[in-house]
């Protein structure tokens, strides 16, 4: 099926938001994710199961202060 | 002694150093961690950005930083309108589970000038929903004390525009300020070298925020130090209360006993 992540298609299996981080490399522990625009606590990554047509959004911390950062 | 009664309290956390930094621009993640940790800085900044899906290789900024050591504080550096600037308050507080979030909304490409009208309008959303505020505005005293009147923790004006090493353009204002707002007032981009980070700290301002003057110094390392200092002193300077400004000399040494 497919979702889109991070603005982009992408192609998964149906599984949970906690097995596809795991399956593209991400440590849930560092990141923030946004389910069709609303906030997933990460409490719920693991009983959340994807769906056809899903939206994530992953973010992270990245080096900033300066607004080009 | 004054270094270790005063300290710096914002909302009631209390900080021994005066000096945030960002942790941007860097030529690396090595000479990040050591400027950062010789600037003695206790509250840095960082953004919130997309994880990059297809190329995991790089480091994470979190492997390099000790969150027992520093307080982070997630700014919203890029956003152009208040949704935006919510939306990703949101996404830092679930990423770093703390509500300090340096509220920036942008009017301007160029210049990189606060829209104050969304920046105010954010800070209602996000206090409402918790957080403890610290907007980035402009040197406005009216705007200042708007967002004070909001709740917000402290107010962030800016000394020149982002990045531009003018230093501090209106000192008047900052005094303003000072004397408008009981909140801290931190001195938010525009600091170019050391003594920019004197003037802030000489007019009474509780703090200085700073991330390019310090990642592109040609020694990062070295102005980390000091811009440490350079807030040190200040601070001990406003303390101490300086003498006031005359036109005309005043000699220091007794006129009694001249041998003429």
């Amino acid at each position: 099926m497919n979702i889109t992540t991070n603005g982009e298609a992408v192609s998964t299996e149906p599984v949970t938001v906690q097995e596809f981080l795991a399956s593209v490399g991400i440590d849930p522990r560092r990141v923030a994710v946004e389910l069709n625009l609303e906030i997933l606590p990460k409490a719920q990554y693991q009983e959340t199961l994807l769906k056809e047509g899903d939206s994530l959004e992953i973010v992270h911390f990245v080096g900033g202060g300066a607004p080009l950062g | 002694m004054p270094e270790t009664t005063d300290k710096l309290v914002i909302a009631g956390r209390e900080f021994d150093s005066r000096l945030m930094v960002g942790t941007g621009k860097y030529a690396d993640f090595h000479e990040m961690v050591r400027a950062i940790e010789v600037s003695g800085a206790q509250i840095i900044t960082v953004a919130v950005r997309r994880v990059n899906i297809s190329d995991r290789s790089k480091e994470s900024l979190l492997d390099h930083i000790d969150l027992k050591k520093y307080t982070l504080l997630p700014n919203t550096a890029g956003c152009y309108t208040a949704e935006d600037a919510i939306r990703t308050c949101r996404l830092a507080r679930e990423a770093g589970l703390s509500d300090f979030v340096k509220l920036e909304v942008l009017g301007d490409e160029r210049t990189l000038f606060p829209n104050n009208e969304e920046l105010l309008k954010a800070a209602a959303v996000l206090i409402a929903d918790g957080f403890t505020v610290l907007p980035y505005t402009s040197d406005d005293p009216i705007v200042c004390k708007k967002l004070e009147d909001l709740g917000c923790a402290a107010v962030m004006p800016l000394g020149a525009p982002i990045g531009s090493g003018l230093g501090i353009r209106n000192p008047y204002n900052i005094r303003i300020i000072l004397e408008t707002v009981k909140v801290p007032v931190i001195v938010d981009a525009g600091v170019g070298t050391a003594s920019d980070a004197a003037i802030a700290m000489e007019l009474g301002c509780h703090g200085v925020l700073m991330n390019t003057a310090i990642a592109g110094a040609k020694d990062p390392v070295a102005m980390a130090e000091a811009m440490k200092l350079a807030v040190q002193a200040g601070r001990l300077a406003y303390l101490a209360g300086r003498i006031p400004m005359k036109l005309h000399a005043s000699a220091s040494s007794p006129l009694a006993g001249l041998i003429a």
